[in-house]
């Protein structure tokens, strides 16, 4: 058996009216970079702060590294490093304060883990001296990841920490992770950008407070049974319209300057675009396709 | 502890780099000490006279005399209409009118009696009062002399009581060392109760809080590292407040200072439990601003600072054992200036060592459970 660094049981959260997690159950095996991947609102970050122990759960279990999230909240505390949503660092500390600020609070200092947060840390380091708050939003996340690293957690937990930064950052920070992995650390990421779950080991898709799968990305790829469509047209908009009026379409949505399209039976090309011509489409443009992830879950909320 | 010093350390790097912290630890004091101690005395002087002398006698012109010997009178204007007179008070540029009917000095002479009228503009009920006060005064002091010089006169003696005042603990009475105290106070309220509630709320709005919940900080070691910094420089502010009042004001200190930073640490801890709570029931810093001010705007208005606790109603004197300014200032008054030792204030130390640690409970049990 693989040794287990997370195992969430039944899982259920209620705020007031709203079910923020129903019945979620999963296990990560230790030292995989796990991507939770939802939209807004799905429930990522209420799941995130259950094995923070920053929140309690309303039913079910959940255990990181063994312990209880709800009774041995002080030990997971010591093990965990976790990247809240937004940047949640003292703004009027330096750089440099605040990274040695957070190694003392976990009984240790900069210069003993040094080397496991050097490949971030050197990024922001000519800035050592500046208060964090004036850092840009890219360096802010490099800054919070050093100080998650800071005293070798043997479990990291970031809440969407690729939100709101520019693409190259975005890259920048996916490979700081990958590169995260070679140290032992199982890093569980959630983010609404469905390109970045193929960098993942394993793959959760949260939405509305279920799981509707955890897999591999290259198995949630492998299990797409439809045939897709790539479909364009000089009118997108109205081409949409006039697909989802139609009889025999199963999902159709935007992709890009494209639209993705796939049909409840096997349709001839032939018959869908004598219907798309009579509809005064021009231009038209199909091809099939082999499916990416981003389809997956388009075709598993859809069924969902 | 290692923790707590390091989060010690953090607090005064955060405090001071704060471009507002340092000119609102010393600047404050001096300008509330210096301005507030002049412009709240409850002294009267000037109080501007409009005269209607329908008599022009000996007597009358003796009379208006004395009220322009007087420190607390001037003598704004005469007139010979009640009605003009009145115009004076309508107008706001006279307070007081002082009527002598016409045959004043006879009246006097033929009954032994007469009288004189006098109108207040008693909009501030407090200096109308004072300024009844002061003209009750200088009219007995004229009927003393009228009595003398008329039993003079018929060749008897007259047997008088006479009062002498002697004033306590305050023999000038002057008003500007019973002020010192009640605005140091306030000063050392603000930073305990504001500035601690703003700045435990602001690491809840910033999420800092969360951040330092997933680390080994314990809540105790949180909150201690919190009120310490705040309370250091509150006892500071008391210090530094004291050594000002000594040097502009004079500021006697007749008791054991020693006796005032011990119950003035207590009095820190309740009134910093306090700002703790409201912070833990407040989400945002405006939230907690309003909660905070409107419980010090109150406190300070009922703790006796301006107004006499006595002359308040029944209510409010009971009201006022919840009050922690109520005790600190009386506190303070009786030690700085008539040397009361600790068995005078044991009553007062162990309520509000009661109440702090209460409070402080209460806190605490309520931060753990919003956070």
């Amino acid at each position: 058996m693989d040794p287990l660094s997370v195992n969430i049981r039944n899982i259920s959260k209620t705020y007031r009216d709203a079910e923020a997690l129903q019945d979620v159950s999963f296990r990560i095996k230790r030292g995989e970079l796990f991507g939770l991947i939802g939209p807004d609102g799905a429930g990522k970050t209420s799941l995130f702060r259950i094995l923070a122990t920053l929140l309690l759960p309303d039913k079910g279990t959940a255990t990181v590294e063994d312990y209880d999230v709800v009774r041995d909240y002080k030990e997971i505390r010591k093990i965990t490093g976790y990247m809240a949503g937004r940047f949640s660092l003292y703004q009027d500390l330096t750089v440099e304060e605040n990274l040695k600020f957070y190694a003392t609070v976990f009984g240790t200092t900069m210069e003993e883990n040094y080397d496991l947060i050097k490949d971030i840390y050197s990024h922001i380091e000519p800035y050592k001296k500046r208060r964090a708050g004036k850092l840009s939003g890219g360096m802010k996340q490099k800054l919070a990841l050093s100080c998650a690293m800071i005293h070798k957690p043997r479990i990291l937990i970031m809440d969407e920490p690729t939100t709101g930064v520019d693409a190259v950052s975005r890259k920048e920070f996916w490979e700081m992770l990958i590169r995260l992995k070679g140290h032992d650390i199982t890093i569980l990421v959630s983010t609404p950008y469905m390109d970045e779950a193929e960098l993942c080991d394993q793959v959760a898709l949260v939405q509305s407070g279920r799981i509707l799968s955890v897999d591999t990305p290259q198995n949630i790829i492998g299990a797409y049974r439809r045939r897709l469509m790539d479909l364009s047209a000089s009118d997108l908009y109205r081409l949409k319209e006039d697909m989802e009026a139609y009889e025999h379409t199963h999902s159709v949505y935007l992709f890009g300057q494209k639209l993705h399209l796939t049909l409840k039976k096997d349709v001839a090309e032939e018959a869908l675009t004598e219907y798309l011509e009579e509809r005064g489409h021009r231009d038209l443009n199909m091809k099939s396709i082999s499916p990416n992830i981003e389809d997956c879950f388009m075709e598993l909320m859809v069924k969902a | 502890m290692r923790t707590i010093l390091f989060l010690l350390q953090k607090e005064f790097i955060q405090i001071f780099r704060n471009r507002i912290m340092l000119p609102v630890i010393f600047i404050v004091p001096l300008v509330q000490l210096v301005v507030l101690v002049f412009a709240a005395t409850l002294e009267m002087k000037n109080i501007e006279v409009v005269v209607v002398d329908k008599d022009l006698s000996d007597v009358s012109r003796r009379m208006i005399g004395k009220f322009e010997g007087s420190p607390f009178f001037k003598i704004k204007d005469f007139t010979f209409s009640v009605s003009e007179a009145e115009d004076f008070l309508r107008a706001n540029e006279a307070d007081m009118v002082l009527h002598i009917p016409q045959g004043f000095e006879r009246e006097l002479n033929r009954e032994n009696r007469a009288k004189v009228q006098i109108l207040l503009d008693a909009v501030n009920a407090t200096t109308a009062g004072l300024a009844n006060a002061y003209a009750s005064n200088v009219l007995r002091d004229f009927n003393e002399q009228i009595l003398v010089e008329r039993v003079g006169v018929l060749g008897g003696r007259i047997e008088q009581v006479r009062i002498r005042y002697s004033f306590w603990y305050n023999p000038d009475l002057n008003y500007k060392i019973f002020m010192l105290p009640g605005i140091l106070v306030i000063l050392v309220t603000m930073i305990g109760m504001i500035l601690t509630a703003i700045n435990l709320v602001r690491e809840k709005e910033l999420g800092t809080a969360e951040q330092i919940n997933v680390t080994p900080i314990r809540k105790y070691q949180f909150i201690i590292g919190k009120l310490v910094p705040f309370w250091i420089i509150a006892l500071f502010e008391l210090c530094f407040g004291l050594f000002v009042g000594k040097i502009l004001f004079d500021l006697p200190m007749v008791g054991s200072l020693a006796l005032l930073f011990l119950f003035a640490s207590l009095y820190l801890l309740l009134v910093m439990s306090i700002g703790l709570f409201l912070s833990a029931i407040s989400d945002s810093q405006i939230q907690v601003m309003f909660l905070v001010f409107f419980f010090f705007i109150t406190f300070v208005l009922m703790a006796g600072i301006f107004t006499p606790v006595e002359s308040m109603p029944d209510w409010a004197i009971k009201v006022n054992t919840i009050n922690p300014l109520a005790y600190f200032i009386r506190v303070m008054r009786m030690i700085l200036l008539k040397g009361s030792g600790f068995s005078d204030i044991t009553r007062e130390f162990y309520t509000l060592g009661i109440y702090a640690a209460v409070m402080l409970l209460l806190a605490t049990w309520r931060y753990r459970k919003a956070a």
